[in-house]
């Protein structure tokens, strides 16, 4: 908004009158009353108690449930990238069987629903009771038995990483061929073998369309991993459902949980920006002077 | 002008009969084509006459479907053997184009690598030179395109005439026996041109065999040891740029340089 005079055609300077935008104080007013209201009606409910919230807020199992949460949430998005990326480049193998396999994947664990995904890697031992690793026709080998493997921990990492796969496979796959096929043929040209051609050229260009949906991906499996309360995973929903399982306070302990969720996905929200700006915006300065593709991707020095 | 003549006569590729198509249309139809070592061959024609494809063929880029094309003594693509053709694994592919440089109409500059990173690449990843030599070495090859100053920049913080000038000193890093440019001033404004044109000629006065897909027609009278029309995936017409640009024998060639030149015969080249 101006509000210096502006000079007429003579040279005198003649004031700006305010203008004022009814139209905007009448949309914010309404706006507010909607969004307010409920809010008032939740904060000032007299069966709420605030008390309990704070109680809660800091107690030992919900602080062990936030750490949980973070050790899953990291572990299945680590999980989910390297398999992703490997899921990625089978599918734009030219191989049939191993691209067959690879559609094949994203189809079944995009089209399962992951709380069925949980719940099968939890209940694995009714399939398989022991697993087994021994080198064939020997007897040489390790056993394990299932349930003591498939903890709620691992079931949940394994779930939501397989699942995370599927997705990102496919954030890869448009990332490398987003890469403009010159820049093959220009490698092709200098002499490189397709795999080099891959690692050296396409990847390295790729990954500044890849990293900033990463971001996305890791603040949206913080909320999903809530999911694994179904397995009993010892993360943060799973102890605050068995604190107000006993003591009945549901409302509060939900607000004490979504106050964790919600400080968690600000950080990681705040992380995913500086990954963005690192990555997103100048495209193409990304790999060199010890950016992360730099350590990532091991440099070729014969 | 004739720079070429007289330099030793090896061949360098011997195209005959060469025919390619794809999703059932035919690109070329029959292309007989040779260059010897040490000459520019430059190659004309209407867009669609097959010229580009033709010099991706001349590199393995694009596969050669019929007849015989020799480049640098190899069969392009396979091998006989026991009476059968076994086309060639991608690594045999890649060693075979080590020795040829090929420059492109749109650059194709590694996005994500300097101008020095870019010509250092090819020595770096596919001859397993050391970065300190391949460094050392790169930055005279931009020394002598002229392009010393500008080894830090990206490709982006570069002209067309300056990133052409990067993919040229590039293509020469690697040491090459042939260079392949594909229209490589089509893509540039009019006032960038000739700094590109002028490191081409450099190259060819330096004795390298050139083949050059173009239509700036000066620079192939000019610089060129033989000169061909292509048109409908034939090569309708060749001999040396003088004689063939002052009396083509085709009427398909006469049209063409008639349009081309309309707007390109005054053109200074110097």
């Amino acid at each position: 908004m101006r509000n210096e005079p502006i000079a007429d055609g003579t040279g005198t300077p003649v004031p700006v009158a305010r203008t004022w935008h009814w139209g905007r104080w009448l949309a914010a007013a309404v706006a507010l009353a909607v969004a307010g209201w409920p809010a008032y009606l939740v904060v000032v409910n007299p069966r709420l108690d605030w008390g309990k919230v704070a109680e809660y807020l800091f107690n030992e199992r919900i602080l062990s449930g936030v750490w949980v949460t973070i050790e899953i949430s990291v572990l299945a998005t680590a999980l989910g990238l390297v398999l992703g990326v490997l899921v990625a480049v089978m599918r734009l193998a030219h191989n049939p069987v191993l691209s067959g396999l690879a559609t094949f994947y994203i189809w079944f664990f995009r089209g399962t629903p992951v709380l069925v995904q949980l719940i099968f890697w939890y209940n694995l031992a009714f399939l398989f009771p022991e697993l087994v690793l021994k080198i064939p026709f020997t007897a040489i080998g390790l056993k394990w038995d299932t349930n003591q493997v498939m903890t709620g921990f691992t079931s949940a990492m394994l779930g939501l990483g397989l699942n995370l796969a599927a997705y990102f496979a496919e954030t890869v796959r448009a990332g490398i061929q987003a890469v403009d096929r010159g820049q093959t043929e220009a490698a092709y040209s200098l002499g490189m073998t397709p795999a080099k051609r891959m690692r050296v050229i396409v990847l390295p260009q790729a990954l500044r369309i890849i990293i900033p949906p990463t971001g996305n991906e890791f603040i949206s499996m913080l909320k999903t991993t809530s999911l694994v309360y179904v397995v009993a995973g010892h993360d943060l929903m799973t102890n605050a459902s068995q604190i107000y399982k006993a003591n009945n306070r549901i409302m509060e302990l939900l607000i004490v949980a979504s106050v964790w969720y919600m400080l968690m996905t600000a950080v990681a929200t705040f992380l995913q920006g500086r990954l963005e700006r690192r990555f997103g915006s100048d495209a193409v300065r990304l790999v060199r002077g010890g950016g992360v593709a730099a350590r990532v991707l091991p440099k070729v020095t014969a | 002008m004739s720079a070429g003549e007289g330099r030793g006569a090896a061949p360098v590729v011997v195209a005959s009969d060469v025919r390619m198509g794809y999703n059932g249309v035919q690109v070329l139809n029959g292309v007989d084509f040779t260059v010897t070592s040490g000459e520019v061959s430059c190659v004309i024609g209407p867009s669609g006459s097959g010229k580009s494809t033709f010099l991706r063929c001349v590199n393995g880029l694009e596969p050669v479907l019929g007849g015989s094309l020799r480049v640098l003594g190899e069969e392009v693509g396979h091998r006989l053997r026991d009476g059968r053709y076994h086309p060639w694994t991608p690594k045999e592919f890649a060693a075979f184009r080590r020795n040829i440089g090929m420059v492109f109409q749109r650059f194709n500059l590694f996005a994500h690598q300097s101008a020095l990173e870019n010509v250092a690449c090819g020595p770096v990843h596919v001859l397993g030179m050391s970065q300190d030599r391949a460094r050392t070495l790169a930055m005279e090859h931009l020394d002598r395109v002229g392009l010393a100053d500008h080894a830090h920049k990206r490709p982006h913080q570069l002209s067309g005439g300056q990133q052409q000038r990067v993919a040229i000193a590039r293509a020469l890093a690697m040491n090459p026996a042939l260079m392949l440019f594909d229209e490589p001033t089509s893509a540039l404004d009019p006032e960038l041109v000739d700094e590109v044109l002028e490191v081409m000629k450099s190259l060819a006065a330096d004795g390298m065999t050139m083949i050059v897909v173009t239509h700036e027609i000066a620079f192939a009278r000019e610089v060129g040891d033989r000169l061909a029309f292509f048109a409908d995936g034939l090569v309708v017409e060749e001999g040396r740029p003088h004689e063939l640009l002052a009396a083509p024998a085709h009427e398909r060639t006469r049209a063409f340089l008639s349009s081309v030149l309309g707007g390109q015969e005054g053109r200074p080249t110097q």
